[in-house]
């Protein structure tokens, strides 16, 4: 898989990841992913309960959350995760991208959505927008293949 | 069954098994199907309820659902891996998803479930309420079959409306 400039935090250390998915392949799909950007995989959820939950122990940069999920979908678990903490940063990543159910997800609180099949360079370009407020150091020239 | 209400999902696998495998998918065979359905290989599938109520089948020959987990996870997999029936829900997933994306956009409201991967059984059940449409797809790979059963609610409510005479 290509290689991307790292992304990291203000302090350094790898951006930190909560991925949201029933789909234990799609879940491992998104975790390569994170590696390609020199993420950490801080915790991993099935349906929308969990992501909760996953959310208040593992405390991450940033989450990906799929929409279609036994349980608790993720346009609930959003609502769920924002007002709990505000700050929190969600990326909706479903394969069912039409206008209503993005609006939903952005009107609960999520910043931003990407859809399946998930392309490493767009993910990467929306982690990067999505976590800048926050000073997220990309590198110039971020998105170009490196030769790690 | 109304073609254009298919023709999403059919676009939809030809662009993704065409991304995935890295080569073009050929529309090989289109048969017509009412009652039990027999799979080919490794079979997924996804229901929705709304204005459009029925399920989608797809239905991949190991070969060709491995050689998409090797696309997705970046390594070589094996078609006996317990990972390659997943890539099978996944993939029903993101076709069906994009699929009902589109129809959504032409105005057509329902909602997606999850994908469940279905047994030979399973399988057979689940042709046995309604007349599917049954496409072969030939990729370099192996077939890849999409089972489609669906209604149109909102024109059969229109139809059931009583209708005053004189």
């Amino acid at each position: 898989m290509k290689q991307f400039e790292p992304l990291t935090r203000k302090d350094s250390q790898p951006v930190r990841y909560l991925i949201v998915d029933d789909s234990v392949f799609a879940r491992k799909s998104l975790a390569k992913m994170i590696e390609s950007f020199g993420g950490q995989v801080a915790g991993e959820a099935g349906d929308g309960c969990t992501a909760i939950t996953e959310y208040g122990r593992t405390k991450p940069d940033i989450v990906l959350m799929d929409i279609t999920m036994p349980q608790m979908e993720g346009i609930e678990a959003v609502e769920h995760i924002v007002q709990q903490h505000p700050d929190a940063r969600v990326v909706m990543v479903s394969s069912v991208g039409y206008q209503d159910n993005i609006l939903a997800a952005l009107q609960k609180g999520a910043r931003h959505f990407v859809q399946k099949p998930v392309k490493p360079d767009a993910l990467y370009e929306i982690v990067r927008y999505v976590l800048s407020d926050d000073g997220v150091t990309a590198p110039a020239g971020a998105g170009k293949e490196s030769s790690r | 069954m109304r073609m254009d209400l298919i023709q999403p999902f059919i676009g939809s696998l030809d662009t993704i098994l065409g991304e995935m495998m890295q080569a073009p998918a050929k529309i090989a065979d289109l048969e017509m199907e009412e009652g039990g359905y027999r799979k080919k290989g490794l079979a997924a599938v996804v229901s929705f309820k709304g204005q459009i109520e029925g399920r989608i089948v797809l239905d991949m020959e190991p070969s060709a659902a491995a050689r998409v987990a090797e696309y997705l996870t970046g390594s070589a997999v094996d078609p006996a891996e317990s990972i390659v029936p997943e890539t099978v829900c996944e993939l029903a997933n993101m076709v069906i998803g994009n699929a009902v994306t589109q129809l959504n956009d032409r105005g057509f409201q329902f909602k997606v479930f999850p994908p469940e991967v279905l047994s030979e059984a399973e399988c057979a059940k689940a042709g046995m309420d309604s007349e599917a449409t049954i496409l072969r797809f030939e990729t370099a790979c192996g077939n890849v079959y999409l089972n489609i059963a669906m209604r149109y609610h909102a024109r059969r409510a229109r139809e059931r409306t009583p209708v005053s005479v004189g």
